[in-house]
């Protein structure tokens, strides 16, 4: 039977890795809904779909997006 | 030897066909998962108990009090049912989805606007997006009838009409690339249908912040621990703004925990602020001057660029939204308070209520609208939330789900609404018109109600305005005070006891306040590009967003708009909100008409297959329709003055002509006369509307059905080159294929 690296060390060790685990679950989860890895996200798609164009910077990025929104308002509910 | 080009096509078309693994789980795959297994079936059986029992508490038992615990059980037991069960009979033979097609957000991935999101996290944007202050406020209000009737519509009514309008809208506008309602609605129902749609969706959006902004003024109303603290997320907002700007790009997180933190400082220091005499004399405010702030705020914020003040508010009412949720759900589980108001009471029948007025049917389905049925969710079901979507499947999860947490938002408010004291309750609700502003004047009208259990003394309501650090709680109409004290109430037991309640209180009112100051002014520039687009039909120049005049001259057009309808709400000398949240429950409920008459018209198109089912969109259409219309014509034709607006008008008008001042003085009647004059108009342009829509739909939806499948408008089917799971628990043949695509390497997957 394999030995999962959990059991291979002593009991505190492993549950701080799995509080460490949930704890970046939730970080990712909530960085991912507000926003934060949204600039990650247009990088890999750039990367992967237009090798060749300039990537905008991270400030430029915002700005964009943030004009975008400017002229095209997204509506929030009552 | 064969020729190197077609070689290598033919091992290249070959190798992906290959190398990719499905796209989508193999039918058999899917029945072989959701076959029923024992353990299946008792964990059902168990939930269906659970769901019956605490339905019978709510329903049958008539005791003293009922404890809150089993509002939770019945709502979510209910959920969990209809979302198991009826969600997949709309998709299996309503909606069909078919993970082998790409949705738009594959297509025409362009790392911005269209993005293959993880379904998770789409969750929580779409709740953000759709959860706002709406149910905070209805079921508030919904209480004075007793809190059966308004559990009763809030948990059933999301699961056969609100998830499925929802669930529904999102599809559709999926299959259509992202379009929003107002597109479709063209698209289906031809000029005047997709004319009288877009028309009603602009009065709708004024008359939706008008109310919102109302609830605002009416809380924060000669409370000047209330207005410094909610002043303050202005400054707060700037700050966000200006740091995602120019110092840290991104780091929303970050700087949302930042402007948390300030915000809870705000709130203490509000406290402190309302203590001084200096404090005193800046934001002791009439609810005049705090609407006319409104206005103007409103006015700047909506032509400030977005990433200065809406973005950064925006985050952080995200942020607030689901702590506070989070939170307010853990507490009532925690503290399990004891409800003594009746199932029932007598304005469930007789349907004089003071908080609203007007019989059980149909007015508690249209002051309740979010939180059981809100059309105005149509507006973001094809919005933002379509071009996010991984794969088809998921709609499910995110539209129908979505709504359903919405529901559960709705349920708490109205649990902790009564778990305040009934006296309390009548006595902040009823406008000062009938409770005559005093503490003594509003004790002897609250037990002039008949009310069962203990009566009011003037005592109690000096000293629960005390606790919470407020001058008075007596007609404070408009159902955010209400569920800030009830909030109150119920985290005091958990941590700070009776000191923190003033905290708590305006902990709510605060966060009440950023969900609508973000609705007035996300509103105000939907409501202005709408406006921009229609003139440009005519004037192509105000098309441009860039020409600032444009933007300018329509932002004001649009603010007048609810500013008016805002200040006449303010100054009505019959109370404001009992008067006007109608309107507001009408227009909410008349676009989910729209949406859902545009949504069974597109069913209809689909094909006989699909007719057999379309009763699921029939029976909520047919009944928001029966509602808007009957509540309308009640407001239109009623006899009863307080329930008729053109009764009540002709009454003062009469009164006028006799110059009689036994109603009031000359302006009051005045004032009385012009703004029911007001209302009974809105109310003819809805019900006007409302009408045009369903028959258009109507006529359209039957030469469908006799013509036979044909064109419903839908994109090209494309095929889908990516996997993820459908909902948020992954069935094993789902684990199974998300382990191929690991191994491809393709996978976007975490």
């Amino acid at each position: 039977m394999a030995v999962s690296p959990l059991d291979a060390v002593p009991a505190p060790v492993a549950f701080w890795r799995r509080v460490r685990g949930w704890a970046s679950s939730i970080r990712w989860y909530l960085t991912t809904l507000m926003g934060d890895r949204a600039y990650d996200v247009y990088v890999g798609h750039c990367r992967a779909q237009h090798p060749d164009a300039a990537i905008p910077t991270e400030r430029e990025f915002w700005r964009d997006r943030m004009a975008a929104q400017d002229a095209n308002p997204g509506a929030r509910c009552c | 030897m064969t020729t190197p080009s077609a070689a290598g096509d033919g091992t290249h078309s070959a190798a992906q066909a290959l190398d990719t693994p499905p796209t989508a789980v193999a039918e058999e795959d899917r029945r072989r998962d959701s076959r029923w297994t024992l353990p299946k079936i008792l964990i059902w059986v168990a939930i269906a108990l659970l769901g019956a029992v605490a339905w019978t508490m709510l329903a049958f038992v008539r005791g003293e009090t009922v404890n809150a615990i089993w509002f939770v059980f019945a709502a979510v037991c209910t959920y969990l049912i209809g979302y198991r069960f009826y969600s997949k009979v709309i998709e299996r033979h309503l909606l069909r989805p078919d993970d082998r097609r790409a949705t738009p957000a594959e297509i025409r991935e362009d790392g911005k606007d269209y993005v293959p999101t993880d379904r998770r996290v789409l969750y929580g944007h779409h709740f953000a997006a759709i959860a706002g202050a709406g149910p905070l406020v209805g079921p508030v209000l919904a209480a004075q009838m007793g809190f059966l009737p308004g559990t009763i519509w809030i948990i059933v009514g999301v699961v056969l009409a609100g998830a499925v309008q929802d669930y529904t809208v999102l599809f559709f506008s999926m299959r259509r690339g992202g379009r929003s309602i107002g597109q479709m609605a063209r698209d289906v129902l031809g000029r005047i249908g997709g004319t009288a749609a877009i028309i009603a969706s602009l009065l709708i959006m004024i008359i939706i912040i008008a109310i919102l902004a109302l609830v605002v003024v009416n809380a924060l109303g000669e409370s000047p621990w209330g207005v410094f603290s909610v002043a303050m997320t202005l400054p707060i907002a700037l700050f966000m703004g200006l740091y995602l700007r120019f110092l840290r790009p991104g780091r929303i997180t970050e700087v949302s925990l930042i402007g948390f933190v300030l915000l809870i400082a705000a709130i203490v220091g509000g406290g402190a602020v309302a203590g001084t005499e200096w404090g005193q004399a800046m934001f002791h405010l009439d609810r005049s001057v705090i609407a006319w702030g409104i206005i103007v705020y409103g006015f700047i914020a909506a032509i400030l660029p977005v990433w200065l003040l809406l973005a950064p508010r925006d985050y952080l009412s995200t942020f607030m939204k689901i702590g506070v949720i989070v939170m307010l759900a853990g507490a009532i589980v925690l503290v399990r308070p004891e409800i003594t108001v009746p199932a029932f009471t007598d304005f469930a029948f007789t349907g004089l209520g003071p908080v609203f007025s007007g019989p059980l049917f149909p007015f508690l389905f249209v002051t309740i609208a979010c939180g059981a049925l809100s059309g105005f969710h149509a507006l973001i079901s094809s919005g933002t939330t379509p071009k996010l979507v991984e794969k088809e499947r998921q709609t499910r999860f995110i539209g129908y789900g979505g709504m359903l947490m919405e529901s559960f938002v709705a349920i708490m408010a109205l649990v902790a609404a009564i778990s305040i004291d009934q006296g309390i309750y009548f006595a902040m609700n009823a406008p000062a018109a009938l409770t005559g502003g005093t503490a003594e004047s509003a004790v002897a009208f609250v037990n002039s109600l008949g009310l069962t259990g203990p009566s009011l003394t003037p005592d109690v309501l000096t000293s629960t305005a005390a606790a919470v650090g407020e001058e008075s709680i007596i007609s404070r109409t408009g159902g955010a005070p209400t569920l800030a004290l009830g909030l109150a109430h119920i985290m005091h037991q958990i941590g700070g006891g009776t000191a923190m309640m003033g905290f708590w209180y305006h902990f709510a009112i605060m966060f009440e306040a950023l969900f609508i100051l973000t609705a007035v002014d996300a509103g105000t520039r939907v409501a202005r590009f709408m406006l921009q687009d229609s003139i440009g039909a005519w004037v192509p120049r105000f098309r441009d967003n860039s020409w600032r005049p444009g933007v300018w001259i329509c932002t004001a057009i649009m603010v007048a708009g609810w500013g008016y309808i805002l200040i006449l709400g303010v100054t009505d000398p019959l109370g404001g909100i009992n008067t006007f949240f109608p309107l507001f429950g009408i227009a909410n409920q008349l676009l989910a008409a729209i949406a859902l008459a545009v949504v069974f018209a597109i069913v209809a198109k689909r094909g006989r297959d699909y007719v057999r089912w379309l009763w699921i969109i029939g029976v909520p259409l047919v009944f928001t329709a029966v509602i808007t219309i009957t509540a309308s014509m009640y407001k239109i034709f009623s006899p009863v003055p307080s329930i008729g607006y053109w009764a009540n008008n002709a009454k003062y008008r009469a009164a006028q002509a006799a110059g009689d001042d036994a109603l009031g003085a000359p302006e009051v009647i005045e004032a009385v006369i012009r703004n029911t004059a007001v209302q009974g108009t809105l109310s003819i342009v809805f019900v006007v509307l409302t009408i045009i829509v369903i028959i258009v739909a109507a006529v359209v939806a039957i030469s469908a059905i006799r013509r036979g499948a044909e064109d419903d408008g839908e994109d090209a089917p494309q095929p889908s080159r990516r996997f993820a799971p459908a909902g948020l628990i992954t069935t094993r043949a789902e684990r199974e294929l998300e382990a191929q695509w690991r191994d491809v390497g393709a996978g976007q997957g975490r």
